[in-house]
């Protein structure tokens, strides 16, 4: 639920939950983009075995990894990484998984068996072993990342859309809208894809946390980013023996992770809340 | 002259808002005598269900009672401890709700439901109290009871399910039955016979019924007398004949003025119906004064400003309205 | 005689129900030969309760429920189980105003573009055409040009119900199926509801079918009137010949279950009908209406009746037509 702050005589449109989640995400986005001109370091070459295991200082705020390179510098450029794995693939789930679930749900009969039939083996399949499965055909590397998780979670979006688009269908405004001389294609995109966005979205934000997250298994498999590129994902997973004697080396990225998720998740919120012509925290 | 079995008086029913309260029902009072069909009448949003939700003690945050006094049997219950309050509900009062799907346990069979109550209130076994419910069946006219105490809510139609409220309710005998709107989500033809089996089965045990609901014909063909509600307050209570014949309420003159009824057209042609203008007011936008103010075809200034008092009519009857009194 | 606008022949809507693994699989016969037609300008009132299958009729005959058996014939257009409607041809002709203002309209639409959408779609792209022809619908039903941009929620419900007429009549449609329009909306509003829907059947020639359970609007607006029991039509006639001289035990049944504080009806209580309705999938044998019906006899179960000729234009379908009342 998203909280709307008060202060005295000004109502932060939208919520609060737009603005924060919105704003972290902003930073992460501005990061990534930014990197070549905000890090300190190149997070690749700039390696100095005499750096090593450096905690946080002046001259290397996040502290050094186990090679010696700067963890700031390796965070913001590994935003790019983390975000555009996150991002993209949770797009690409989502496109997939509302299409089918709005078109399964909306025309029934043998294409949502069908649909049903695919959604049900996805979701039997552990989404990362399938994941695994196509990184292993495609190789390594952020293209094909990308590529595999963007292709093996769209059961969730797709499941969710159903549900919606079945429970919406005996609406009046549906019927009306047959009758009126909607096409089928009109009815899903125009009236009822509108309204079902809000659980979807929240849908995509958990989906880019969680891709982010899927991002860290893998490249610690050695089938995401490999070393020494670095990703907030593979840094974390390299630090996990480290955690009590040098903690910065997964605090950052970990933070890092957190805050990002965090952000989309309450950008996620409040665009529902924002589009949604009933909430009380829009605008008018 | 004998105590009443139920006198509500003075009724005030808080709403807390946004940082704000809300009368939602004041002013309220009303008698029921023993054995008595007494009718409550009004749209949705006028009070009359939370009213009954009060008499029964069943009003949760954001609703409270806010003043006034309910008395049953000569005895102040609006104050009295939870525990009391529920071995009161069900023995001495008892309620049916409008749709009975959603109050009746869809996990558990009908005649158990209707034992429970004997188990609870009389102390009965289990074994005695599931006959005692096959009868009770029997009583609500239910083919085949012994064979329908075994099945599930939804097992059965609406009217049947409502006629298992029915037998729950009046188990034990209650005094009072609380019936809110019990026969609006039902058809036509099944209603007039739940009503007819309501009226049937009361005057038989003696119990009093509180029937609300927003049909006045229906209320005024089955009650001894009627209290038509707006907005929270009554705004007049005769006996069930002279509301149709003599009302003095311009709302109440409007409800049944705007409604075709059958036999009209015939008598007079087809007449455009008289509108009430305007829309029932939310609770938080009553007007000042009298509260049908905006609508009323008779308003006056004073109506906008004070509230009118109430005024007697004959047979015990009573008005709100500067124009009567 | 004028050219029927609505022509249906022997319509039968069936529906497959349950699956071989579990019970078999049973046929649902929810319309099962309806013959019936509607003149241009008429009003045709259509009666019935829960089960009678009003609801399938209204989606076959809007074109969204294709006729297992029979056709629909629509101002020239004809559907079979084989002929499809031409979808755009018949939003020109036939639309809806359905009952639940609250789930009726898109949510997320302004009125602007719920009223002008529909305008756009059949081809009126000229943008000062459509602001046009939507300030005018608006205000037909009563509602101001400012209020366009609002949405749905911001509404009453009356108000909302006046934006689903626009909506219905925005393209100039011959004929106008009302389901229920004004039984989700509260008392005191109904009349504005339906003198709003009479005033723009004169004003724009429409033809209406009026669905509803509420005897007293059907008799009031209706030029001829259809009684529907379990799929069939029961009864049918001019609607003075109907009320006062119903010839069906149903139809009976229903005024007889009209509560009736005037005592104006010319039905006694000893014709309402007792039990519960029978479900579609399983009609009783013979006439369906017999096991609730009071007049019940032995051939009665054997054979369903025949729809004759009572008096011209009056016909039911029992077997003691001419003995009724």
């Amino acid at each position: 639920m998203s909280l709307a702050l008060k202060i005295p005589r000004l109502r932060l449109k939208g919520g609060s939950s737009l603005w924060v989640g919105g704003g972290l995400v902003a930073i992460a986005i501005a990061a990534a983009l930014l990197a070549p001109w905000i890090a300190l370091t190149d997070p690749v070459l700039d390696a100095n075995l005499m750096n090593a295991e450096i905690p946080p200082c002046w001259e290397f705020p996040f502290g050094t990894d186990a090679q010696g390179r700067d963890i700031y510098s390796r965070i913001v450029w590994g935003a790019r990484v983390s975000l555009s794995v996150g991002i993209i693939s949770q797009v690409c789930n989502s496109l997939i998984g509302v299409t089918l679930g709005l078109t399964a749900g909306y025309w029934g009969g043998w294409w949502d068996d069908v649909v049903s039939g695919l959604t049900n083996l996805m979701l039997a399949i552990p989404s990362l072993v399938f994941a695994l499965a196509i990184m292993a055909i495609l190789g390594p590397g952020l293209v094909s990342l990308v590529i595999a998780l963007g292709l093996t979670s769209w059961s969730y979006s797709c499941r969710i859309a159903r549900a919606q688009v079945l429970s919406l269908k005996s609406q009046g405004y549906i019927q009306a809208a047959r009758i009126l001389g909607y096409g089928d294609l009109r009815i899903m995109f125009t009236q009822i894809l509108p309204n079902i966005l809000g659980p979807l979205i929240v849908i995509a934000t958990l989906g880019m946390g969680g891709a982010i997250l899927a991002e860290a298994a893998l490249s610690f498999l050695g089938l995401g980013i490999r070393p020494p590129f670095p990703s907030w994902g593979s840094m974390l997973s390299e630090a996990r023996d480290q955690i009590t004697t040098a903690p910065w080396l997964s605090v950052f990225p970990g933070l890092a992770i957190f805050f990002t998720v965090l952000g989309l998740n309450l950008l996620g919120d409040g665009l529902r809340d924002y589009f949604d012509p009933q909430s009380t925290t829009r605008r008018g | 002259m004998t105590t009443p079995l139920l006198k509500v008086d003075n009724l005030r029913i808080a709403l807390a808002g946004d940082g704000v309260t809300y009368n939602a029902v004041e002013n309220v009072s009303f008698e029921i005598g023993r054995g008595e069909a007494f009718g409550l009448v009004g749209e949705s949003g006028c009070g009359k269900s939370i009213t009954a939700l009060a008499v029964m003690g069943l009003l949760r945050r954001p609703l409270s009672l806010g003043g006034g006094r309910i008395v049953l049997d000569g005895k102040e219950i609006q104050n009295v401890p939870a525990a009391e309050m529920r071995r009161l509900r069900g023995k001495r009062i008892a309620m049916i709700f409008q749709e009975p799907m959603t109050a009746l346990n869809p996990l558990s069979p009908v005649g158990k439901q209707i034992a429970e109550m004997f188990v609870l209130h009389e102390g009965a076994n289990w074994n005695e109290a599931m006959d005692r419910a096959e009868d009770a069946l029997r009583q609500v006219r239910v083919p085949s009871p012994e064979r329908r105490i075994r099945d599930y809510p939804h097992q059965l139609s609406g009217g049947m399910r409502q006629r298992v409220m029915i037998a729950i309710a009046l188990a034990c005998g209650p005094d009072l039955l609380v019936a809110d709107e019990p026969t609006t989500a039902l058809d036509v033809t099944v209603q007039a016979e739940i009503i007819d089996l309501m009226a049937e089965l009361c005057a038989a045990k003696g119990t009093a019924v509180l029937m609300i609901s927003h049909d006045l014909g229906l209320v005024a063909n089955m009650c001894k007398r009627v209290a038509v509600m707006y907005a929270g307050r009554i705004v007049e209570s005769q006996v069930a004949d002279a509301i149709f014949a003599t009302p003095t309420h311009p709302y109440t003159q409007g409800l049944i003025d705007s409604l075709p009824r059958l036999g009209e057209r015939a008598r007079r042609g087809r007449q455009r119906l008289r509108e009430i203008s305007g829309v029932v007011p939310s609770i938080a936008n009553y007007p000042a004064g009298c509260r049908f103010n905006p609508r009323c075809p008779a308003v006056t200034d004073v109506c906008r400003t004070i509230v009118p008092e109430a005024t007697p009519l004959p047979a015990e009857g009573v008005v709100r309205c500067h124009h009567h009194g | 005689m004028a050219e029927s606008l609505l022509s249906l022949d022997d319509l039968a809507v069936h529906f497959k129900v349950g699956n071989s693994f579990a019970g078999g699989v049973k046929t649902l016969k929810a319309v099962d030969g309806v013959t019936l037609d509607v003149k241009p300008g008429e009003c045709l009132g259509l009666v019935g309760e829960s089960g009678c299958g009003k609801s399938t009729l209204a989606l076959a005959i809007m074109g969204l429920l294709l006729p297992t058996r029979g056709t629909i014939g629509i101002d020239g257009q004809q559907i079979s189980g084989t002929t499809p409607p031409d979808r755009m041809k018949m939003a020109r002709t036939v639309q809806m105003v359905f009952q639940d203002p609250y789930a009726s309209l898109n949510p997320r639409q302004t009125v602007r573009r719920t009223l002008a959408d529909p305008l756009r779609l059949h081809g009126i792209t000229d943008k000062a055409e459509v602001e046009a022809r939507v300030i005018d619908m608006m205000a037909k039903v009563g509602l101001r040009a400012e209020q366009a941009d609002r949405y749905p929620h911001e509404f009453s419900g009356g108000q909302r119900q006046r934006i689903g007429i626009a909506r219905a009549l925005i393209l100039k449609p011959k004929l106008v199926l009302c389901d229920e329009p004004v039984s989700a909306l509260d008392v005191s509003i109904r009349a504005q509801i339906i003198n709003l829907l009479l005033e723009l059947k004169d004003e724009m020639g429409l033809a209406y079918i009026m669905i509803s359970h509420d005897l007293g609007v059907v008799e009031h607006v209706s030029d001829r009137v259809a009684v529907m029991y379990l799929g069939r039509i029961v009864e049918q006639g001019g609607w003075q010949e109907i009320f006062e001289n119903p010839r069906h035990p149903y139809t009976r049944a229903l005024i007889a279950a009209i509560p009736d504080p005037f005592h104006r009806a010319a039905i006694s209580a000893d014709a309402k009908a007792r039990g519960e309705i029978a479900s579609a999938l399983n009609p009783p044998p013979g006439c369906h209406f017999n096991p609730r019906c009071p007049l019940k006899a032995d051939v009665c179960v054997a054979e369903y009746p025949s729809f004759d000729e009572v008096s011209p234009g009056h016909r039911a379908a029992c077997h003691f037509r001419d003995r009724v009342g």
